[in-house]
């Protein structure tokens, strides 16, 4: 169960820091950016652009969403270079 | 200087005294009447040395709260002033101090509200942040304004409370009144308060923390439930601080102060400098075979109800006198709360309330005696004509 008042530090004090992955925000979107891996030329613009850290990067190679903390703000697809377009925004309700 | 000399001091110069002994890491503040002597004499005593404290000037009240925050978050001990507009001007982020748990001191000043503008006192401006999760303690003149001041300093930082406080005084009554008053010597005074040991710093680069994030539904309810409660323990160390206060320094203090009450069988409630008026109105009528008497409260913040209820429960007529109005049409903010605070009573003295002194128009001994007079009428079983009545507006 989630703490109770007399758990909780005082004053809401956040007592450690980088806890914020703790915390999901994925549910806040309404629009879902949806990786294309062949397209994908792996400039790392969308990653250098999220304002959360929500592109996964291994080895140097975009490999897809953190759709835990992802607002959908649309950013990533946005700074997606126009020859490359390898993010698309799909609405949520038209996703599983 | 011993506890025993006597010095003449305004209400403002007794607070920049206290603030002096105190000697606190950080203020800042802005100016505003009739409370800039207070932060303006404590400038002038870090230009001269006789304090460490660093001086924050800033562009507005807001800017000045906002910077005690900031400091007092960092783990410092922190002092501000003002009075009216200024405190208002506050507001917002005097919620945040209490919210986030600093344990910030204030001397207020209390002055009406525009509009229409108004320099003089009531106490408007105190009474419109009442729920802000300050410690509110007002005093009747420069001696207590002085005691309240180096009190809440350990009433504040106490671990179980680390809430903010406001210490009042009454706008040029109090403010500008020249008292004879007793001070402590400066190492009393620092022994009394002891250093400040922060629960935590932002400074502190070893333990980062975050102060003022977003809470949700899943949390904001649990952190206001945890404010009350410090509220809560407040009262208990409120009460060990002015007892041990007296212990030291011959001037006990509690949540308010009766005076003839025992034996009463009418009294007034008041707040503030009021209650001198009151005491001569009380010694002229016991003269005159007359069982009246006062109770004085001290603490507004928070509200002794239980206390009140036991110290009221034998007197058969109440006037509770408020120095603002809520315009609630129902009473003044201290009307309401004292009367609520009796009502579990078995058997409930009648009550009434009178607004009075709003932006600054005087009381006198002979409106107080007339209350008396109408409180006696009361106790003897007469009506209660009206139960809110404005004392010494031009009708």
């Amino acid at each position: 169960m989630t703490k109770t008042w007399k758990e909780l530090p005082e004053g809401g004090l956040i007592t450690e820091s980088g806890n914020a992955h703790q915390y999901e925000t994925g549910d806040w979107r309404n629009l879902r950016p949806v990786h294309d891996q062949e397209k994908c030329i792996n400039c790392l613009f969308c990653w250098i652009y999220c304002p959360d850290s929500a592109i996964i990067i291994k080895d140097g190679k975009v490999v897809g969403v953190d759709y835990a903390h992802c607002k959908g703000c649309g950013i990533c697809a946005r700074e997606c270079p126009e020859k490359v377009k390898a993010i698309k925004m799909v609405d949520e309700s038209e996703c599983e | 200087m011993s506890t025993k000399e006597l010095v003449a001091r305004t209400g403002n110069e007794a607070m920049a005294e206290a603030m002096r002994q105190i000697n606190p890491d950080v203020v800042a503040a802005y100016p505003i009447t009739p409370a800039t002597e207070i932060v303006q004499l404590f400038s002038s005593f870090v230009a001269d040395g006789l304090v460490d404290t660093e001086f924050v000037t800033v562009e507005s009240e807001h800017s000045a709260m906002s910077a005690c925050v900031g400091a007092s978050a960092a783990g410092a001990r922190v002092m501000t002033g003002t009075s009216s507009q200024g405190l208002i001007l506050m507001a917002e982020i005097l919620y945040i101090a209490a919210g986030v748990r600093c344990p910030i001191i204030l001397a207020e000043v209390n002055r009406a509200l525009s509009s229409p503008i108004n320099i003089h006192c009531d106490h408007s401006d105190t009474m419109s942040v009442r729920d802000s999760g300050w410690i509110q303690i007002f005093s009747e003149n420069s001696q207590e304004a002085y005691d309240n001041m180096i009190q809440a300093v350990r009433i504040g930082e106490h671990m179980d409370v680390r809430l903010p406080v406001m210490v009042t005084t009454d706008g040029f009554i109090i403010s500008h009144g020249l008292e004879a008053i007793s001070m402590l010597e400066d190492k009393e005074v620092q022994d009394f308060i002891g250093p400040y040991k922060a629960a935590y710093s932002l400074l502190d680069v070893g333990k980062p923390i975050t102060v003022g994030a977003l809470d949700f539904t899943d949390f904001y309810f649990e952190h206001r439930r945890q404010t009350a409660q410090a509220m809560e323990n407040g009262k208990k160390v409120i009460l060990e601080v002015g007892r041990e206060f007296g212990e030291k320094f011959g001037r006990s203090y509690g949540f308010f102060e009766g005076y003839k009450l025992e034996d009463a069988e009418i009294a007034l409630v008041m707040l503030g400098s009021t209650a001198g008026t009151a005491r001569v109105a009380v010694d002229k009528l016991r003269e005159a075979g007359v069982k009246c008497g006062l109770l004085k409260l001290r603490v507004f913040r928070p509200f002794p109800a239980v206390e009140l209820a036991e110290a009221l429960k034998h007197l058969k007529a109440i006037a509770v006198m408020d120095r603002s109005d809520s315009l609630s049409t129902a009473g003044g903010p201290l009307f309401t709360e004292v009367r609520s605070a009796l009502y579990d009573l078995p058997s409930r003295p009648a009550m009434v309330n009178y607004i009075y002194g709003l932006g600054g128009r005087d009381i006198t001994v002979a409106d107080l005696e007339g209350i008396y007079q109408e409180l006696q009428r009361i106790s003897g079983g007469g009506q209660i004509q009206k139960t809110l009545q404005y004392l010494g507006v031009r009708e």
